[in-house]
């Protein structure tokens, strides 16, 4: 007999009636999975110089853009802290820029009543050019003095790869909200 | 589904105070994220009891992970190597028939070198390293050039510490956890190493440029005396970096020096060795002293004889 994909448990079909998500999985993996996001470009590779795109505030931004009220408003505040810990900008860029892209967000979802594939990749685009260009100007502020082209290539990729990261944390919903828990 | 256009979350009161809160705490967070920025800018090493923490937190972690990154790299060098293997064997063998004879020569110079220096009492020995250990994680995303090793205060680590891959200088120790320490690659905009032309000293300034490459500055304006694959390599004045070490290649010319590539590409380097900080030997002080300063005396690292 065929296991039904993201089974867990008992071995066997996957029940379907007479269950509920785990309540820690479902509000908990969207922080969890930001936060692997936060600390994963760091392990890829030992760059000299900036090559792998934002994968945290990407992934913040694609699950505010796919479930607007799952996490709240201040959930920049401590992603973006622990993100600080591992990004090497100076401390307390990605709390206040995290912080912001989730306002400025809500605001930009408020006044888009209508949205698909295109304008969600919009919005998004003109959030992470933001992103990385006000990064690079505060790195500059505590003395990196670099110059604006170092960040293209950076740009580019991330522009590009957003749609992929908004597929994976589609997948993490998915597995979200796997009902496996039994109700009595 | 589009929102509907009256935003109000309905008449309950605990529902708008709710989601009326939520933004609050939304602007706390810029507002508080503002004044971090701003305590980080002023004391750099404010939050580095922090950062040292949350490195040693998935050093175990991160460690796996320099193992299966380099696993990958050979992977993808072994297929590379398949597609050029004639071409390459053929120039590797002509290169091994000169390294061969270079060998030979190098020998007899080094033969040479230890009798004169024996012949002026003088002898230099490359310090113990503190440390051999891996690169584990680095700062990919950032503008900045950090980097994590998985090798902290336990370790015998401090500050300020150079670290060198067995190619060439690959950066400084900034801040030490108890398992890990958080490096300042020398490409970063921040690091400032100064170097010589291997060849004729030529003194100049290496300072990282950001994206992967080094600007040369030379100390002495006036012609440029640099020509593209002159290797620099620390000079040691001001301590901190032994000199003699390898750093760059220069690959590019400009006004007033060059832009070089680092040879301690640590992204190649499976392994790094972290170093004793070097001091440069006290000034020789003329006079005022009864005995004459030797060469002997003044050379680093040897205990002086005690009178």
């Amino acid at each position: 007999m065929r296991r039904a994909p993201f089974s867990l448990g008992k071995a066997g079909p996957r029940k379907r009636i007479n269950r509920v998500p785990s309540p820690i999985l479902a509000r908990g993996l969207p922080w969890l999975s930001v936060v692997f996001c936060s600390i994963l470009p760091g392990l890829l590779t030992i760059a000299s110089a900036p090559v792998l795109p934002p994968l945290g505030f990407l992934a913040f931004v694609a699950w505010r853009q796919l479930r607007p009220g799952l996490m709240p408003v201040w959930a920049g505040l401590p992603l973006g802290l622990v993100d600080d810990l591992y990004s090497g900008q100076p401390f307390g860029s990605a709390v206040m820029l995290w912080s912001g892209a989730a306002i400025v967000l809500d605001e930009i979802e408020a006044r888009l009543p209508w949205r698909n594939f295109l304008t969600e990749w919009l919005v998004a685009m003109g959030l992470i050019l933001a992103y990385i260009v006000l990064s690079l100007l505060v790195a500059n502020i505590a003395g990196a003095s670099a110059p604006i082209h170092v960040i293209v290539p950076q740009t580019v990729i991330s522009l590009l790869c957003y749609p992929l990261v908004g597929r994976l944390v589609a997948i993490a919903d998915r597995i979200r909200l796997i009902p496996f828990r039994e109700i009595r | 589904m589009a929102p509907p256009l009256n935003r109000r979350s309905g008449h309950s009161r605990r529902a708008q105070y709710n989601s009326f809160f939520t933004y609050a705490a939304g602007v706390a967070g810029v507002l508080l994220g503002a004044a971090l920025l701003v305590v980080s800018i002023f004391g750099p090493s404010v939050f580095s009891g922090a950062r040292a923490l949350a490195a040693d937190a998935v050093a175990p972690v991160s460690g796996g992970a320099a193992r299966t990154r380099h696993a990958g790299q050979d992977i993808f060098e072994t297929i590379a190597g398949y597609f050029k293997a004639g071409a390459s064997h053929a120039k590797l063998e002509r290169e091994v028939k000169e390294a061969r004879v270079r060998l030979a020569e190098a020998e007899a110079v080094r033969e040479e070198n230890r009798r004169l220096k024996g012949l002026l009492g003088l002898e230099q020995r490359d310090p113990p390293p503190v440390a051999v250990t891996r690169m584990t994680s680095s700062t990919a995303a950032s503008i900045r050039r950090f980097a994590t090793i998985g090798a902290g205060r336990t370790s015998g680590i401090e500050k300020g510490m150079p670290v060198r891959s067995t190619m060439g200088l690959v950066g400084r120790v900034l801040e030490v956890g108890i398992t890990s320490s958080r490096v300042l690659l020398v490409t970063d905009t921040e690091s400032l190493v100064p170097v010589r032309r291997a060849t004729d000293g030529v003194p100049a300034f290496a300072q990282g440029k950001g994206d992967g490459t080094i600007q040369i500055r030379l100390i002495n304006l006036g012609i440029n005396p640099l020509k593209k694959g002159d290797i620099m390599v620390t000079s040691g004045s001001g301590g901190l970096y032994r000199p003699g070490v390898a750093m760059a290649i220069v690959t590019s010319l400009t006004r007033d020096g060059a832009i070089a590539r680092v040879l301690g590409n640590p992204s190649h380097a499976e392994y790094v060795i972290v170093e004793k900080t070097w001091a440069p030997e006290p000034p020789v002080v003329p006079s005022n002293r009864e005995e004459p300063t030797s060469p002997g005396a003044a050379s680093t690292g040897q205990p002086e004889p005690e009178t």
